[in-house]
């Protein structure tokens, strides 16, 4: 099935379709490469080893980091999801009340919002009330950028669920919270766990609101990489990033596997 | 019709009632009331200060074209919509602002909205966990729902590993489980092929018979609705336009409007221009004078309508064959044929008048063998009985 597609791809069609993965992909395929470089100088091949990830794990501070960067991922990501799904449940399924379109619009503004925006407001906020930055402030600054991803990603689901099977929950005996718990949410799991792991992923990667709200003492790990890569890039840096990809990958597989899931599994059950 | 105060509808419905069930049971009191209930969407009536009883253990259809209200008529029972005006009793309790939960009312919904997440026997299980009943209890009221729609050896089947057919079988167990005093069923039908919606509305009559249980269906299939119920409640434009037997329905419409929807009709408009002898004779404008007998509720306009069903029209060729003296072939309306429809039960022929006006007659094929069929450009005498002629007021 798949080689016969393959084979009747034109040649111009294989062309661009390998120029564009390698305009995406080359670059990280050399950073995993030379992460199991043995060589102390980033550009000279000295033949594979894994002395960087050796490195890694025996660097208190990066590790540090490391450790700070999960956690401020996943509070985030579960806060945001929380309240990301909430506000979807809100939107989707609530009554048309009065600034609903408003409302909406304002929950996508950190969409589009540059960063730098977001972070330096909510840098003056926490200024203002006094906040001691660190691992709180980065969390909350997390949350209210993922909020928005989670709330696009479960709404959509949620249009897309026929709404006659929560009626029909009520009409067999649930309240409106049952019907919701029994029947609505087992469908959407499979959206807000996707939406969870876009958080989390955002967040791992956010240098830029992260650099406004965080404080001594606790920096993410993008923030310790930039400025290590400040002073020279360490070949260490590399399998950082590896490791980092790697996890990144993972979560955003499971995460379309997820969906894919939710979308086969929830539509009506008739053909409509 | 629409210009009608909603008094006049309520007797008339009323008296429909009364006529239609003869072995009405000695408790009078119905068991659903729907009194003079509203709806409105925006500026529009969806449901128009709508009245109607329905028995217990009746199988009632409510008929109507799409956006005639009646979806939102029994959504109003289920307690998915709250009536603007009016109230709905059931058992004589007003349960206009009882919740869907709390109501001994199920639906079956027109895309059968099986939870997805759920096995067959879950789906069927879910409103009997919800009443709080005991387990074993659930698993024998389930095997016996399973047995009932004849799904055994599916109970663990998710709803996509099922055809239509199964589908809407699982619905039907799901919302019969509950033991509903009154079952509404959505366009039940409405999802399936030709074959297998006839037997499956002879299942379902036979399961309501069995059950005793009060059906409320909707639906805009109007064979569907005279195939199945007891009482068929047409609607327009959220009105109850007659409520009646089926046979009452397409022998006897109210209006006009009644004769067009529920199958074919000949109609002529006219005036009543004598009345003797219980016959009417009236005056029309395409069909020239035709006779009728004199409806049990005496006209009270002049201005009238003549309906006569196709199969009631019969042909014949021009010529010495029609008795003269044959008082039930009065009313002759001579034409041309243009066009003839072999339909293989019957043929409908098209008869231009030479008023110009063109009447349609059904004739039923009861040989294999008919070498005396008429033909398109063949002059024919089409004529029909007085007693099979339905006055109507325009």
């Amino acid at each position: 099935m798949m080689a016969r597609r393959v084979g009747r791809m034109s040649p111009f069609n294989i062309t661009a379709l390998a120029l564009g993965m390698a305009f995406l992909y080359l670059p990280i395929v050399i950073l995993v490469i030379y992460s199991f470089n043995a060589s102390r100088l980033v550009t000279v091949w000295g033949g594979w080893s894994l002395r960087w990830y050796h490195e890694f794990l025996n660097d208190r501070a990066m590790l540090d980091a490391a450790w700070m960067s999960l956690r401020v991922a996943a509070v985030s990501a579960t806060i945001a999801t929380l309240l990301g799904t909430l506000a979807a449940v809100g939107l989707v399924r609530g009554e048309r009340f009065r600034g609903r379109t408003l409302f909406s619009g304002m929950l996508y503004a950190p969409l589009v919002m540059p960063e730098v925006i977001s972070g330096l407001s909510l840098l003056l906020l926490f200024v203002a009330l006094n906040a001691e930055r660190g691992f709180w402030t980065v969390t909350i600054a997390h949350t209210t950028l993922t909020m928005c991803f989670v709330t696009v990603v479960v709404q959509s689901r949620l249009a897309s669920l026929d709404r006659s099977l929560e009626e029909a929950a009520m009409d067999l005996g649930c309240d409106p919270v049952q019907a919701f718990v029994r029947v609505t949410l087992p469908l959407i799991l499979p959206a807000i766990a996707a939406g969870w792991m876009l958080a989390f992923t955002l967040s791992l990667d956010d240098v830029v609101i992260a650099s406004f709200t965080t404080g001594p003492g606790s920096a993410t790990l993008p923030i310790r990489i930039y400025s290590e890569v400040r002073l020279g890039v360490k070949p260490e840096i590399n399998a950082i990033c590896t490791m980092v990809i790697a996890l990144i990958a993972v979560l955003i597989v499971i995460a379309s596997l997820a969906s894919k899931l939710s979308g086969a599994r929830g539509e009506s059950a008739a053909p409509l | 019709m629409s210009g009608q105060s909603p008094e006049v509808d309520t007797a008339k419905i009323n008296t429909a009632v009364a006529q239609a069930t003869p072995t009405a049971p000695a408790d009078d009191t119905p068991l659903l009331r729907v009194e003079g209930v509203s709806k409105k969407f925006g500026d529009f009536r969806a449901v128009d200060r709508l009245s109607l009883d329905i028995k217990a253990g009746e199988f009632f259809a409510l008929l109507g074209p799409s956006g005639c209200g009646k979806t939102t008529l029994l959504r109003m029972l289920a307690g998915f919509e709250t009536p603007d005006e009016g109230r709905i009793l059931l058992g004589g309790r007003d349960i206009a602002p009882v919740l869907p939960h709390e109501r001994p009312v199920n639906m079956m919904f027109q895309n059968y909205a099986l939870f997805p997440h759920l096995s067959v026997r879950d789906n069927i299980a879910f409103g009997l966990k919800r009443a709080g009943m005991a387990r074993a209890a659930i698993d024998t009221r389930v095997g016996e729902m399973v047995a009932l729609v004849k799904l055994d050896g599916l109970e663990k089947r998710r709803p996509d590993q099922l055809s239509g057919g199964q589908k809407q079988r699982v619905a039907l167990a799901r919302s019969l489980a509950r033991r509903p005093k009154v079952l509404l069923l959505d366009e039940p039908l409405a999802a399936l092929d030709k074959k297998l919606r006839e037997s499956t509305q002879l299942e379902l009559m036979e399961l309501q018979r069995r059950l005793g249980m009060t059906f409320i269906v909707v639906t805009h299939d109007q064979e569907e609705a005279m195939t199945m119920a007891n009482r068929i409640g047409v609607m327009d434009a959220g009105r109850l336009e007659q409520v009646a037997s089926p046979r009452d329905l397409y022998e006897a419409p109210a209006s006009r409007w009644v004769a067009q929807f529920v199958g074919d009709v000949n109609l002529f408009d006219g005036e009543v221009s004598s009345r003797e002898h219980h016959q009417l004779t009236i005056a029309t404008r395409d069909g020239g004078a035709i006779m009728v007998a004199e409806p049990h509720d005496p006209v009270g306009e002049t201005v009238v309508s003549v309906a006569i069903r196709p199969e009631k029209v019969k042909l014949l060729r021009r010529g010495p064959e029609l008795d003269a003296g044959n008082a039930q072939a009065i009313n002759q309306l001579e034409g041309v044929v243009t066009d003839v429809s072999y339909l293989g039960g019957s043929t409908v022929y098209k008869v231009k008048l030479d008023s110009g006006a063109v009447v349609r007659s059904s004739i039923a094929n009861t040989a294999r063998l008919d070498i005396d069929t008429l033909s398109a450009g063949q002059r024919v005498i089409a004529w029909f009985a007085p007693d099979d002629c339905v006055v109507l007021e325009r």
